[in-house]
């Protein structure tokens, strides 16, 4: 997800010579990690092997396109009549990545326009550093733990760490998924475009960098993919060293003593599991009355008994930080929290570096959406289930989608890139619609928190208004070997589901790998997979996935299960 | 590092509109309320206090009490103080009794404005007493931010008394409202939670002076030591007795005074710092030659000392700074010395500020006026918290060499022995008689290194050697 940022920045686009970059041994290997971090889809390292037989040919066929480009030029209003490209994607994050390569496979003409770095926030500023930043806090944290290390007979002495190692560890991260996406792209004939782009009018784009003369190009659908930018409330000075965004606190250049986090969602809670590993201790300063509030309350509470008590977090909830001054003058951070609800000054901290975590606001400024008549909403680019654009007169504005952080309908990176699939799918003669109801999230905490579908009072509301009743199962994962032979039993998976039907309504886990392992759930989610069936699905022994496997066995479902889904028997 | 749309994120935008409000309207209500009957606070009488124990009531209940009079003494961790009331009226309840502790901020006494009311007052004492801690946080800010602890706590301390200075009162902490506002670390109020620690009682030593988990840890270790020592007092001996009887009785476990047990955290607490010693051995006959000549003057041989080490220190600045958050140089704009003294149950170091600026007469008056007020443990903050370097000298009782101890917040410090006549060899293959002294200077490595050291102790030297510089 991702933005095109106006300040321009030469990135590592179309060098002659980058494709003879990639033919490393280690970069081909290092290739499946994209699959991990950002959920990209198989074809991106699918390709990875081709680079090397098809590296001229892709040379030659940008080439190709940029004469093409050069010399287009038409008048703003009207849609042309011939198009540079089958379709334009102003964003090359995560989901306009995810478009790209889907835009391929199906045989369109595919540019994406980027202003600032491939992979936008979540390979540069996002899910990728901060997994490089967790998977050391969960190393630390477990060699700290004297307690487990000695359940387990190991002797560890003194485990600390170096700050910078940490951090270039996250940066190596970066740039390495980085250059996998540039080159995934390159490796598929998709011309990435350097500079900010705009929608020039209806089916044009325009792009250029600072100082260059902007260039203008056709195509027959355009995707707007500019994903989304830290949000800031007023009153709060960021000031990028003692008060900072993700975006400063990625880059690890301080592990303060004491840190102010400034919201209890996915971004805080992660930070406050790297921060703790690390040594500091954290506030949490949370608007809503309980900590992590999308979270399904009952995973919520034991997540907060794992993750919250027994470190060195305490936290301040139902309200707001109204004004945070950044340290200077001998004088540390100062936030002053207000009341939610009487709006009364409640209280003041000193501390030595505040992260504000309060979400993100789209990044879809200066897109040139009055071009077309479309008014944003608090930022956001109004769409329909098929990510088509709305306008200002709530017309569909042809040719013109937008996915991602940049609509705001579920702000993930996999979301952005399933939407992106989603509208290739539609201009290419398929109608789809997303379900975001399958798509899955994880907190990479330690243990790792994961959902998908409604959470329990959702479900209840839902079910209350649909006249079904919701029923709940549980499974732990104290009774899962392998997650005690990790001697890591704490967790919890939670099933909600309706037991006259079978459907799968949602599913929580909060323990070992718990985001690994909920794609089971949401792949039966998508697919409508009942629970009478699934429940007759093998898993290994012993695996973690067991701890689904039973959970589905625990539920009771009035249905029948479907008429044998293996129609032949198969001798073995 | 996507984010759902319905977590905090929403709700934070709500409070777009708010203003961030000062703080004191809302609470100055409550404030109001008790006006007639008025609260007598435990003063901050220094930058570290954050408990005081009352020494003595001068005045009993019920007695009438006149501005600017005297009312309690007051022990801190320095100090002995005489706490004097703001207001008329009477002295309508104690609420701590003498050789009671309470945190500083909290209300110690009620004063009742007309004799009538001092029933009612007594009343509320019971009530209160149980609730100080919520009173410590009704009262109102104060409206200009409280600067940097040393320099106004100094400016405070004698006059304290009720409310009004309170709320001016020395900052533990920048913005901690001269100590009512308790500010501790997550985990520092966790671990007090546990140990059941009252953070009131707890000196911070954190980052600007934040409690942080040693602290609340210290405080436990030695709240353990206080309850067993106290209880085994009042077998031995009736506690009254205890101050008046000469000497030590043996057998017993006498728990420390408010001094020593900034002593005993404060040495805890400088084994945190990496230290190093480098010493050097100073031919002393041309000081020892100043000294006699200026000696009548009323110059003495510490101010020779101190002046020294100052000039020295002007030249090496990083001996004369300090590391106060494991990052950083603070480099010292003034060379303030601090010299050490062994007062009757305690130590104490007064401080010669400015010690490079002053002349030697001067600093000699100053000197003795400082040892007097510490005897007399008349001490303001600003005369024992402000140094940036520390002298310390056993050399009067014969001592030739010994090491001592950093105290934390400071870069460094020198241990003076005894000048001694000494068999030298001189470079032209003599031998010779010469007065020479031993120093070793104590520092904290992470800011101060060995030729750092070594450059400082040359320089003092010199100047030592050849001190016509001392007298200007």
């Amino acid at each position: 997800m991702h933005s095109t940022l106006s300040f321009s920045q030469a990135t590592t686009v179309p060098r002659s010579n980058y494709a003879f970059d990639s033919h490393s041994p280690a970069f081909a290997l290092s290739k499946p990690i994209n699959l991990r971090f950002c959920g990209l889809r198989r074809e991106a390292f699918g390709f990875s092997y081709l680079t090397q037989s098809c590296s001229s040919r892709v040379r030659f066929s940008s080439r190709g396109h940029s004469k093409k480009i050069s010399a287009s030029t038409g008048t703003n209003g009207t849609p042309p009549k011939s198009f540079d490209y089958d379709l334009i994607i102003i964003g090359a994050g995560v989901g306009g990545h995810g478009a790209a390569l889907h835009a391929v496979e199906k045989g369109l003409k595919t540019a994406i326009v980027e202003g600032d770095v491939v992979g936008g926030t979540c390979v540069n500023r996002g899910c990728v550093p901060s997994k490089a930043l967790l998977a050391v806090s969960g190393r630390l944290r477990e060699l700290q733990s004297e307690h487990h290390m000695k359940a387990l007979g190991l002797q560890v002495s003194a485990a600390g760490y170096d700050r910078q190692g940490v951090a270039d560890h996250a940066n190596n991260l970066a740039s390495k998924i980085r250059s996998n996406l540039t080159n995934s792209m390159k490796a598929l004939g998709v011309d990435i475009l350097t500079g900010f782009g705009t929608i020039w009018g209806p089916q044009k784009v325009k792009y250029g960098k600072v100082g260059f003369p902007d260039n203008i190009v056709t195509a027959k659908d355009i995707i707007i993919a500019t994903g989304s930018i830290p949000f800031v409330p007023k009153g709060i000075e960021v000031d990028g060293k003692t008060v900072i965004t993700s975006d400063h606190a990625l880059k690890l250049e301080y592990v303060p003593d004491w840190i102010a986090i400034v919201g209890s969602g996915y971004i805080g809670l992660e930070f406050s599991d790297v921060y703790t590993a690390l040594g500091s201790e954290v506030t949490f300063i949370e608007a809503l009355d309980q900590l992590m509030p999308g979270f399904d309350p009952e995973i919520g509470k034991l997540a907060q008994r794992v993750l919250i008590n027994p470190r060195k977090i305490d936290y301040h909830t139902g309200v707001f930080a109204t004004k945070i001054t950044p340290a200077r003058d001998g004088k540390p951070v100062i936030i002053e929290l207000t009341d939610a609800k009487t709006k009364e000054p409640k209280d003041t901290l000193e501390v030595d570096a505040a992260l504000i975590a309060t979400g993100r606001a789209p990044f879809t400024n200066g897109l040139g959406l009055d071009n077309i008549n479309v008014v944003t909403q608090r930022g956001f680019v109004p769409v329909d289930e098929r990510m088509r654009v709305i306008d200002a007169n709530g017309n569909l504005v042809p040719h013109l989608y937008c996915i991602g952080d940049a609509n705001g309908k579920m702000m993930l990176a996999h979301a952005a890139s399933a939407q992106g699939i989603s509208v290739v799918e539609q201009v290419t003669g398929r109608d789809h619609v997303l379900s975001h109801l399958s798509i899955p999230a994880a907190c990479f905490t330690h243990p790792e928190i994961s959902m998908v579908g409604l959470t329990e009072p959702q479900a209840r509301e839902k079910g209350e208004k649909e006249g079904f009743e919701v029923s709940v199962a549980k499974t732990s994962f104290k009774a899962n070997t392998k997650a005690l032979a990790e001697n890591e039993g704490e967790g919890l998976a939670k099933l909600l589901y309706r037991s006259d039907n079978g459907e799968i309504l949602g599913v929580h886990i909060f323990g070992l790998h718990a985001a690994d392992l909920i794609h089971e759930a949401s792949n039966a989610i998508a697919l409508g997979t009942r629970i009478q069936d699934i429940k007759f699905a093998v898993h290994a022994h012993p695996t973690l996935s067991e701890v689904l496997d039973e959970l589905f066995k625990s539920a009771k479902v009035k249905a029948p299960a479907s008429s044998s889904p293996v129609s032949e028997p198969v001798a073995v | 590092m996507a984010h759902v749309l319905q977590t905090s994120f929403l709700p934070s935008s709500t409070s777009l509109g708010l203003n961030p409000i000062s703080g004191s309207k809302g609470k100055s209500q409550a404030f109001q309320v008790k006006a007639k009957i008025r609260e007598i606070f435990m003063p901050a009488l220094s930058s570290t206090m954050t408990e005081g124990k009352i020494v003595s009531w001068m005045k009993s209940e019920g007695d009438k009490l006149s501005k600017g009079e005297s009312v309690v003494v007051v022990e801190s961790d320095k100090a002995d103080m005489d706490v004097e009331s703001f207001h008329e009226g009477f002295l309508a309840a104690i609420m701590v009794e003498e050789g009671g502790v309470a945190a500083v901020g909290s209300a110690i006494a009620l004063l009742a404005e007309t004799e009538d009311e001092i029933a009612e007052a007594k009343a509320k004492s019971q009530s209160s007493s149980a609730s100080s801690a919520q009173v410590v946080e009704e009262k109102p800010k104060p409206k200009e931010e409280v600067a940097q602890a040393a320099s106004v706590a100094a400016s405070v301390a004698s006059t304290v008394s009720s409310t009004k200075t309170v709320a001016v009162g020395s900052a533990v902490h920048p913005a901690s409202e001269g100590g009512r506002r308790i500010v501790a670390s997550p985990y520092a109020k966790k671990l007090a939670k546990e140990l059941k620690v009252d953070l009131g009682t707890v000196v911070g030593t954190g980052p600007m002076g934040r409690i942080v988990a040693k602290d609340v840890e210290a405080a436990a270790a030695a709240g353990v030591v206080a309850a067993s020592g106290h209880a085994s007092q009042q077998h031995a001996s009736p506690a009254k007795a205890a101050p008046v009887a000469p000497g030590i009785e043996l057998g017993t476990v006498v728990p420390f005074t408010t001094m020593q047990g900034a002593v005993s955290r404060n040495m805890v607490e400088s084994l945190s710092v990496p230290t190093f010693r480098v010493g050097y051995t100073i031919t002393t006959n041309a000081l020892d030659g100043l000294y006699k000549k200026i000696k009548s003057k009323g110059v003495t041989m510490t101010a020779l000392l101190a002046k020294a080490t100052a000039l020295a220190l002007i030249q090496h600045p990083v001996v004369n700074s300090s590391c106060r958050d494991g990052n950083s140089f603070t480099y010292n704009s003034s060379v303030n010395i601090a010299v050490a003294v062994a007062i009757d149950g305690g130590l104490i170091t007064p401080v010669l500020q400015d010690a490079d600026k002053v002349d030697i007469y001067t600093l000699s008056r100053k000197w003795k006026e400082l040892v007097d007020k510490a005897r007399a443990k008349q001490l303001q903050p600003h005369e024992y918290n402000t140094g940036t370097f520390t002298l310390s000298n056993l050399g009067m009782f014969g001592v030739d060499r010994f090491d001592a101890i950093l105290p934390p917040g400071t870069g460094a410090i020198m241990a003076v022995g005894a000048s001694q006549l000494t068999v030298v060899a001189s470079k032209d293959g003599h031998i010779g008689m010469k007065n020479q002294m031993q120093v070793n200077v104590t520092a904290d490595h992470r800011i101060i290194y060995g030729a750092d050291l070594a450059a400082f102790l040359q320089t003092l030297a010199k100047i030592i050697e050849d001190p016509k510089d001392l007298t200007f």
